[in-house]
């Protein structure tokens, strides 16, 4: 199946960028160095496209209780320009997806916003290579428990862009009509971008401050080129998110390989027991009981650098995990990763092994993030 | 892009170069390799006195990003071993052909090196 491109392929392509395939996308991986990216953002601000991220838009008299019933947060508590993090998960409660809901304005039935009148409209983004399932998932039980919704797969329509970084907010108050200052972190607005409509969120996935913005597809080469910073790839996303203790879909959770549920992976928070959802007899469940495994962040003592796959061990060299994610930390410059372990090797300063391409490498289990986050 | 292919050196498919002076062999990775890893973080190589086969590893180059393994031009005893990428391991992204050198061996038979690519053949294999 051939890969689908963000509308900025041939821009990032002529500024050199090497590509990856991420979730069925050809994505930028880097544009200069993942180091300079990920200092960009950690000391002034980095633009990164994560088109490849989905879209789903859901309004009608009942969005609230469809959104409800199919994310494991509270969507009740979010007012219009609200957005939370939260879970989508299966009826064993396992985590088919992370993913963040905003609360956009209330819409007519032809689509204008109307604050006072119109029905409540949602907009949530599913990771890469998972819209076209969770839109199906979406309208299966709308038909299925009769709510009046329209559910609308909307990736191909919109760019986005995340701006990240402590100078983000005044180099996007710079491009922006309205200020955007005013927004605290998890709020959005709409707000023109040189002529361009666009929702701009307070959100990002880096432990720094910083603002995701969806765009119109067809201006997205536009907005792209009025932000004169670092462009950033998916490789500094990755060891900013590490860095941050953040989760990445398909490695430190999976359904298929590896299921897990928000509890084992340290996403408590974003499940509401006291609302109903898929999963959530069986989380509450879980929750009452406790989970057997839980996922840690972990410093490696000994030199080397943890990968994805690799088994974790503990002092007798039995083996007790595997690394979900790991990397030499840009900002620390130590070799650091996530894993799930049993819970009683889940304490900080807990002395465990990783198997480093068949050699055990000393590791420490550590409180994360392992940096500052806001 | 272009990456610099010096001609005073031979080169494997495996993109490690290899320079002869007087038997001696010093080994290292190419530009076009260390800029298709990016960041190097880590090098692991082997002792002085090991001794090592033509195209076996000898040791693993890690990026941020990727996991390398490398492979030696001849056979031979390591005689030196570059000892600064221990703690700079970006010298290999820097300088490749220079500072960040990995080892050197006395090569049991320098023919071996004829059996390598040549600076136009592997220019060629990058191209």
């Amino acid at each position: 199946m051939p890969l689908q491109t963000p509308p900025l392929r041939g821009l990032h392509d002529e500024r050199g960028a090497k590509f990856t395939e991420f979730g069925g996308w050809d994505m930028p991986v880097e544009f200069d160095s993942i180091r300079s990216e990920h200092a960009a953002v950690r000391e002034a601000v980095g633009i990164f496209d994560v088109s490849h991220m989905g879209q789903i838009h859901v309004t009608g008299p009942d969005a609230t209780e469809l959104m409800q019933r199919l994310t494991t947060n509270d969507v009740t508590r979010l007012h219009v320009g609200d957005s939370q993090y939260a879970t989508i998960t299966d009826e064993d409660g396992v985590i088919i997806d992370d993913t963040v809901v905003y609360r956009l304005p209330n819409e007519t039935d032809d689509g204008a916003r109307a604050d006072e009148d119109g029905e409540p409209t949602y907009l949530f983004v599913p990771n890469a290579g998972t819209d076209e399932s969770t839109h199906e998932r979406w309208i299966t039980y709308r038909n299925e428990w009769d709510l009046e919704a329209t559910v609308d797969n909307r990736t191909d329509e919109y760019a986005m862009f995340a701006v990240q970084g402590p100078d983000a907010a005044d180099l996007v108050d710079d491009v922006t009509a309205e200020s955007i200052t005013k927004l605290d972190r998890f709020e959005a607005q709409y707000a023109t971008v040189d002529g361009v409509d666009c929702w701009i969120a307070r959100t990002g996935y880096t432990g720094e401050d910083g603002f995701e913005l969806i765009v119109p597809w067809s201006e997205a080469e536009h907005v792209w080129s009025l932000f004169d910073c670092q462009p950033c790839g998916l490789g500094a996303r990755d060891t900013l998110r590490i860095e941050a203790g953040l989760l990445l879909a398909g490695q430190d959770f999976d359904r298929e390989s590896d299921p897990r549920t928000p509890y084992e992976a340290g996403i408590g928070f974003t499940v509401a027991l006291e609302t109903e959802f898929v999963g959530r007899d069986a989380l509450a469940e879980i929750e009452r009981e406790g989970v057997e495994e839980e996922l840690v962040g972990f410093q490696l003592i000994d030199r080397g650098v943890p990968r994805h796959g690799y088994d974790i061990t503990n002092t007798d060299s039995r083996v007790i995990g595997t690394v979900t994610s790991g990397t030499m930390s840009p900002s620390l410059e130590q070799p650091i990763g996530l894993g799930y372990v049993p819970v009683e090797y889940a304490e900080p300063g807990t002395t465990l092994q990783v198997v480093v391409r068949g050699q055990s490498k000393k590791a420490r289990v550590e409180t994360t993030p392992f940096i500052d986050t806001v | 892009m272009s990456f610099d292919v010096p001609d005073d050196r031979r080169y494997l498919e495996s993109h490690e170069w290899a320079l002869e002076d007087d038997g001696t062999v010093r080994v290292g990775i190419t530009d076009f390799a260390q800029d298709e890893l990016g960041d190097v973080v880590f090098v692991e190589l082997p002792d002085e006195g090991d001794a090592l086969t033509q195209e076996e590893e000898f040791g693993v180059v890690e990026s941020i990003k990727a996991v390398s393994d490398l492979y030696a031009p001849v056979s031979g005893e390591v005689t030196a071993v570059n000892e600064d990428l221990f703690d700079a391991p970006e010298l290999v992204n820097d300088d490749p052909f220079g500072d960040g050198w990995m080892l050197e061996i006395d090569a049991d038979d320098a023919s071996e090196l004829d059996e390598l690519l040549s600076a136009d053949e592997y220019e060629d294999q990058i191209a």
